[in-house]
């Protein structure tokens, strides 16, 4: 099958700004439910509000555009009621993490069987780029004219402590690592969660000087390493990349099997 | 099958009747006074395969049944006050996106924490307005526990009905007062399902094209129609638009499907109405201390009436009028500042006749309460 064939053409071109890192995180998902010969109609796709919320329009599976913050709550009840689907949950960095927060640490805790994608470009685009909780201290946004006092969340250490089965963590640079991490969150049983870095010249490039899409993303190669590298050990500050957890526990549906049979007395 | 014979709680009817409903999915948080509802669903659902859940909040509850909703579930959650104020904003998008849920609201004291254990009526104007921009919804009420059991059958086949949620206005003391309820046979009270498209496989679906009778056929999340549902404006595939014609139509069906069926969704009960020179209105716990003092006051030779409302929103405005016409005196008894006072008083002819006898202090108003006042309105004294 063509990836033409899981989108919905007519929604082409998509709205994302020239150089933005969503366009390639759409393609490499695409690429990755391609390669794992998913069924269009076996695929529920949930996503909330900004930016990184209209990836659900551009493709061709059962989709759910819901509000600000809590598309992981919608697809809960999406996949408690028919288990048998794949659940893949796009998020913003707002989106997941600051009006959502509270969902995204509980759904990991509960180890529900959904892909929770965080689209990270540290920036709330769609309003006009305010830093979000993942900016980090001395960045600059429209909200944050004398820089950003606020600390960010690491979202791997976040979904870890929370329960989270799978996380793993890639930028836009690295796309054949993306389409790897994820087939593996999306067959995971449980849980997972794919934090990717992707830039947004427009307002946080243009607000921190970090030059055009491009340039943002040469940055993702100079300043990521593979997880436990030798440049890691060398450069403390270079952000580490790949799978971080990656285990077997029960999943919430199963368990809840086990509820309604042991309601039933058998 | 035998009808069964129980002694529950409001509550309890509330489950009985959406377990008699069909409900497949709860999802919900705890809160004061409507636990027991979410309490004895995680004990009923599971044994007939239903799924509950208990979410981080109220917010996520109401999203978790509007998900599962898609999946052709159907789906409920119950709240009280803070809650009911959580979950406006999922409560809209369930309004634009047409999806039957059905959100029970037993009302405590407010605003804010309030007085949690005890009872009040403030909810009614939040029913109607409490998510933001136009729109319409649909909401009732019960006072006795075999109404709150019908009722919320009622509710469900609404919901299905006209895609939309309903919101069941019970109260704190109907809730939990205990009494005596009978739940019919399965198949004495009819259930509406929910109208699934006839389009096949490959045949261009519109989730969002009303038939010539209004509704919309659905096809459940999983089969083998694949749509975008969406809190924007959107056109009849459910793709996001901004076409002020796309934009102006939606809004008007959204509005239209409720209101132009007004006393289509009118549920009420009416005692004594025929000749009745003072006629109460009221709904939920308030209506059963009213009837009493109608009751007794029969008795003894004076005309007095009653109107209960079980249809809160839309307000059958038209029924209201229409019944009230001959009364001189109309006494509307609620338990919030005259919420549905001023309905009834945009409704009937004479907006003078209309009276309020209220209870704003957490205790419920009893007979002698509504006696004073209705003294007060008689000119006969304080």
């Amino acid at each position: 099958m063509a990836i033409k064939d899981y989108i919905r053409e007519r929604f082409f071109p998509h709205m994302w700004c020239p150089g933005c890192g969503h366009g390639i995180i759409l393609n490499n998902l695409l690429r990755a439910i391609e390669n794992l010969g998913l069924k269009k109609n076996n695929i529920v796709m949930v996503s909330g509000i900004g930016c990184s919320a209209r990836i659900s329009g551009y493709v061709d599976f059962h989709t759910l555009h819901t509000i600000h913050g809590r598309a992981l709550a919608f697809a809960t009840g999406v996949k408690m009621s028919r288990p048998e689907l794949n659940l893949i949950v796009p998020m913003g960095d707002g989106d997941a993490l600051a009006i959502g927060g509270n969902h995204f640490i509980h759904a990991a805790r509960r180890n529900i069987n959904m892909t929770a994608i965080v689209m990270n470009n540290r920036i709330y685009g769609m309003t006009g780029g305010q830093y979000s909780p993942l900016s980090g201290y001395g960045t600059s946004a429209t909200t944050a004219p004398y820089t950003n006092i606020d600390h960010d969340f690491d979202v791997v250490q976040l979904s870890v402590a929370a329960g989270a089965t799978f996380v793993g963590r890639t930028t836009t640079y690295h796309v054949q690592q993306m389409v790897d991490i994820l087939q593996k969150a999306i067959t995971h049983h449980g849980f997972s969660v794919v934090e990717i870095l992707t830039q947004c010249p427009t307002y946080f490039g243009r607000k921190n000087n970090a030059g055009d899409g491009v340039e943002m993303m040469k940055l993702y190669k100079d300043n990521t390493t593979s997880i436990g590298s030798k440049k890691k050990q060398e450069n403390p500050d270079l952000i580490e990349r790949g799978i971080f957890v990656q285990k077997e526990l029960p999943e919430y549906c199963d368990e809840y099997k086990n509820i309604i049979a042991r309601a039933k007395g058998k | 099958m035998e009808k069964s014979v129980k002694f529950v709680q409001g509550n309890e009817a509330c489950v009985e009747g959406a377990l008699y409903a069909g409900l497949d999915f709860f999802a919900g948080y705890p809160i004061t006074p409507s636990t027991e509802i979410a309490e004895s669903l995680s004990f009923r659902l599971p044994k007939k395969g239903g799924k509950f859940i208990q979410m981080e909040d109220e917010i996520s509850s109401m999203c978790a049944i509007i998900g599962a909703s898609l999946t052709g579930s159907k789906v409920m959650t119950a709240t009280s006050g803070p809650g009911f104020s959580l979950m406006q904003e999922s409560l809209g998008y369930a309004v634009m996106a047409e999806i039957p849920c059905v959100i029970v609201n037993v009302q405590r004291g407010g605003p804010s924490t309030g007085i949690p254990t005890h009872i009040s009526q403030g909810d009614v104007m939040q029913a109607r307005w409490g998510t933001h921009g136009d729109h319409s919804i649909v909401a009732m009420t019960a006072s006795t526990h075999q109404d709150v059991f019908d009722i919320t059958v009622d509710a469900f086949n609404i919901s299905e009905t006209y895609r939309t949620p309903v919101i069941l206005l019970l109260d704190e003391v109907v809730g939990h007062l205990r009494e005596r309820l009978d739940v019919p046979p399965p198949g004495d009270i009819p259930l509406i399902e929910r109208l699934r498209t006839s389009c096949s496989e490959g045949i261009d679906y519109h989730p969002y094209l009303p038939r010539e009778d209004g509704r919309l056929p659905m096809s459940d999340f999983g089969g083998v129609h694949r749509f975008n549902v969406t809190g924007l404006y959107h056109d009849m595939w459910g793709f996001p638009s901004d076409n002020p014609g796309v934009v102006q139509g939606l809004i008007r069906h959204l509005v239209d499907k409720i209101q132009n069926n007004v006393n289509l969704l009118a549920r009420y009960k009416e005692y004594h109405l025929e000749d009745a020179e003072c006629i109460m209105v009221s709904y939920g716990a308030s209506a059963r201390s009213a009837l009493h003092v109608v009751e007794s006051r029969r008795v003894r030779g004076e005309k007095l009436g009653l109107l209960e409302l079980q249809t809160l929103w839309p307000f059958p405005e038209q029924i209201v009028r229409e019944k009230c016409r001959n009364a001189k005196h109309i006494l509307v008894v609620e338990m919030n500042t005259g919420q549905v006072m001023e309905m009834v008083k945009s409704s009937v002819d004479d907006p003078g006749k209309v009276f309020l006898a209220n209870k704003v202090d957490g205790i419920f108003i009893s007979p002698t309460d509504i006696r004073n006042i209705l003294r007060v309105v008689q000119g006969k004294g304080v």
